[in-house]
């Protein structure tokens, strides 16, 4: 299977392979984790320090748990890399940016092209998440 | 009413373009029909029995008359002349060609107006109280938070792949006439003792296949925590809702499963972590937001006077007036109910009158209620007569509102894929049964409601008396309940017993209100002498054997 | 015997497979037998057509009856507004469905 990676931070890939969570806090050397949609991610909120790739899979684009499980992380301070990966589709890529994903492992490959314009659907977004983008009522009322 | 902004209006564009672009992959052959159903649904556009269909949200089912106008015109130039209101406050259309599908949404993004997550997973359209800021018996305007929850939900990245479709529904008012405690989240604006606002959440009620009432889940949120609190209840659904059935998906299944304490502990716990993240608008937001919603200018000489010598329009004024919170106004219902008509259906012309109606008469605004009518908010008593008069030219002065013909009913399987048997013919064979004016009246208050299938999009749980028709072996069948309420008193219907054919269930709701005649004491309504006297007195009369012949 | 419907991808109108092209008369419908499969996939890449499905039906005297009222309803139009359906000028057209 042909996977191409969207990537969209500045440093090294992680090499290491992705263990699944259940492994993950046994395996103190372990540094990438693969969060299926029943897991819960605040099982790694403890070890956030030692990882450095966070793969989420979507089994079905339709199965949205994911997205939860991304937001929990960025907002309990985690900034290593957080990929989404399987049925990932170019129509669901803004609102995995807006929910931290910083990488992409479609199952399908996606063109950069069509990522950027993807990303660029929403002028501007009405909720502030984890991407650092300004929500609609802050621009409003600037402080 | 709320007025876009640049914002505002800059997304439901960025909407518009996104969908258009969509379309041209469809029909370009670059996307199958599996991956385009999910985006066309994300914008309202079903495919139905006949054509496409496309669901138009219309926010907490408040209207200008430019909108509505709007509306009609649609109807005209896209379809074939009318509209159908839903029981969300919604209008849907019902002969949609996909190639103009994004000319309409440019149409509708011109007056304010889209039809974004009108079906899929996601946050649907938030419904309200259509008196909202008009009723005398409002405590608080919920307008203005329901405007923040518009745009709040309105592309919520996390929760746009819910396990399953999830429905909104805040009033301000001790009744509740939006079947609040029927909804995924009912939030009540309430005031406590020391008359600060706040906001108490019913979650995990609904209808469909298991009809549920919502338990209180919050108590009593402050406005400015809100929506913080929905992220927080949302996001344990969204983890831990059940996604290996879809009949089991609801939130008030996992609800139900866990039990309210514990759903209540968990969105707890999440809502004190969301707290610390600063997600919640501010205060000057919905002081913005409530500027929008101040009263309109009422004319305070407006006299009570109304001179009732025309019996006709004497008894539409009991029937469909409401007491308004100011003197010399009232609130108009409109009833979309006529006489063996479809519960609903609205011309193209009677649509651009009730616009012209409300501009001439209702400080430029209209309501949808959920049981399918339209509701003019703002009406001085001295206009009234001229209003009625213009209705009843127009064939909207039916006088039946809450009576037995003010019937809801979904699209059935005339026009829903999802259908089971058709609900409109009933309607229309209950209403031509009671069509006589003062038989409905002397029956009082009588809420019937009818759905097509299991989905229950025609309330029919919440029915004093409720029909839902069901295959039996390819043939039509209605089973019939009754006991549903909604409001302060909600409560779910019970089945009569063995199913009817279509004339069998007109007979049998005949027979029913029979029984409710000879037993009802002073006062009571229907609801009331069947809550009273039970189910089995009903029973007899409708499945006695008829004795002439076997 | 089997026939195939859909709706026109562009339009949303009602249409059945004819043989050799599609049909918004249920009438001119014919029997795919084992082909189905094979026409449903053929049709499907060619984005004229959408939602296509097999069902029952039967010949009768008035012609090709789906076996389900479902699609009986589709092939003629909503029975509550007759004035739309495929036969305006017969109201009674309506019983055919049930």
């Amino acid at each position: 299977m042909v996977e191409q990676t969207l990537r969209y931070r500045n440093d090294e890939p992680v090499s290491d392979p992705a263990v699944p969570v259940e492994a993950f806090a046994d395996q103190s050397n372990a540094t990438a984790v693969r969060i299926e949609p029943g897991e819960d991610a605040r099982a790694l909120l403890p070890h956030l320090d030692r990882l450095a790739l966070v793969e989420v899979n979507f089994p079905a684009y339709g199965d949205g748990r994911g997205y939860s499980a991304a937001r929990i992380l960025r907002e309990h301070g985690y900034a290593g890399e957080l990929r989404a990966v399987g049925d990932v589709l170019v129509d669901q890529l803004s609102h995995m940016r807006r929910c931290g994903f910083d990488s992409f492992a479609p199952q399908q490959p996606i063109t950069a092209e069509a990522a950027e314009k993807a990303f660029a659907t929403w002028p501007d977004v009405y909720q502030k998440t984890v991407d650092g983008r300004p929500a609609i009522w802050a621009k409003r009322h600037p402080a | 009413m709320y007025q876009y902004d640049n914002y505002d209006q800059s997304m439901v564009d960025a909407r518009v373009a996104e969908f258009r672009d969509q379309v041209q992959r469809r029909l370009a052959g670059e996307l199958t029909e599996d991956q385009f159903k999910p985006l066309r649904l994300k914008n309202g556009l079903y495919l139905q029995l006949h054509a496409y269909m496309l669901r138009v949200a219309v926010p907490y089912g408040t209207l200008s008359s430019r909108q509505m106008r709007m509306l009609g015109d649609i109807a005209d130039k896209y379809d074939r002349g009318y509209g159908h209101f839903t029981t969300r406050q919604n209008i849907q259309y019902n002969w949609i060609k996909l190639e103009d599908a994004p000319d309409i949404l440019a149409d509708l993004a011109s007056v304010e107006m889209h039809a974004i997550q009108t079906s899929g997973n996601c946050i649907r359209n938030t419904t309200s109280d259509q008196f909202a800021g008009a009723a005398a018996d409002e405590l608080v305007d919920p307008r203005p938070y329901a405007e923040l929850l518009r745009q709040w939900s309105t592309f919520h990245p996390e929760f746009d792949y819910l396990p399953r479709k999830f429905k909104i529904a805040i009033i301000g008012s001790e009744t509740d006439r939006a079947a609040m405690k029927l909804h995924d989240i009912g939030i009540q604006m309430v005031k406590n003792d020391a008359g600060e606002i706040g906001c108490k959440f019913f979650i995990g009620g609904g209808m469909g296949r298991t009809p549920m009432i919502a338990p209180v889940i919050g108590d009593f949120v402050p406005p400015l925590q809100m929506i913080s609190y929905l992220e927080a209840a949302l996001r344990v659904y969204n983890r831990y809702g059940r996604r290996d059935n879809k009949y089991k998906a609801r939130i008030k299944i996992l609800v139900h499963e866990i039990g309210a304490d514990e759903y209540r502990r968990q969105v707890e716990e999440e809502f004190a972590h969301i707290l610390t993240l600063g997600l919640e608008p501010p205060a000057a937001e919905l002081e913005r937001i409530k500027g929008f919603f101040e009263q309109p200018g009422f004319d305070t000489n407006a006299s009570d006077d109304l001179d009732l010598s025309d019996p006709d329009f004497a008894l539409w004024v009991d029937q469909n007036t409401h007491a308004h919170k100011r003197a010399g106004y009232t609130i108009v219902n409109i009833s979309l109910k006529p006489i063996g008509g479809i519960p609903g259906d609205a011309t193209a012309d009677q649509i651009r009158l009730m616009a012209d109606l409300a501009l001439d008469y209702s400080f430029d605004e209209l309501r949808v209620t959920h049981a399918q009518n339209i509701v003019l908010p703002h009406v001085k008593k001295a206009d009234l007569y001229t209003i009625w008069q213009k209705l009843d030219e127009a064939g909207l002065a039916n006088a039946n509102l809450d009576l037995i013909s003010d019937i809801i009913a979904c699209p059935g399987l005339d026009y829903c894929a999802l259908a089971n048997a058709r609900s409109i013919p009933v309607a229309q064979k209950i209403s031509e049964r009671f069509a006589d004016l003062g038989r409905q009246r002397e029956l009082g208050e009588l809420k019937l409601k009818i759905s097509g299938c299991i989905n229950a999009c025609g309330h029919h749980h919440a029915g004093h008396i409720g029909i839902l028709g069901v295959d039996r072996k390819g043939v039509e069948n209605y089973q019939l309940s009754f006991g549903g309420s909604e409001g302060a008193d909600t409560s779910l219907g019970t089945i009569t017993g063995p199913g009817f054919n279509e004339d069998g269930v007109v007979d049998a709701v005949e027979k029913a209100t029979d029984v409710y005649l000879a037993q009802r004491t002073e006062g009571e309504r229907f609801l009331d002498t069947y809550r009273r006297i039970g189910m089995a007195p009903f029973k007899e009369a409708i499945y006695a054997k008829e004795t002439a012949n076997g | 015997m089997k026939i195939i419907t859909g709706n026109d991808l562009r339009t949303g109108d009602v249409i059945w497979w004819t043989g050799k092209g599609w049909s918004r008369f249920v009438n001119d419908a014919v029997a795919v037998g084992d082909d189905a499969e094979a026409i449903i996939a053929q049709q499907n890449a060619t984005q004229v057509v959408t939602d296509t499905h097999v069902i029952d039906a039967e010949t009768t005297a008035d012609g090709v009856r789906p076996a389900h009222i479902k699609e009986r309803v589709r092939a003629l139009g909503p029975t509550v507004r007759m004035d739309l359906s495929l036969k305006p000028g017969d109201p009674a057209a309506a019983k055919w469905v049930i």
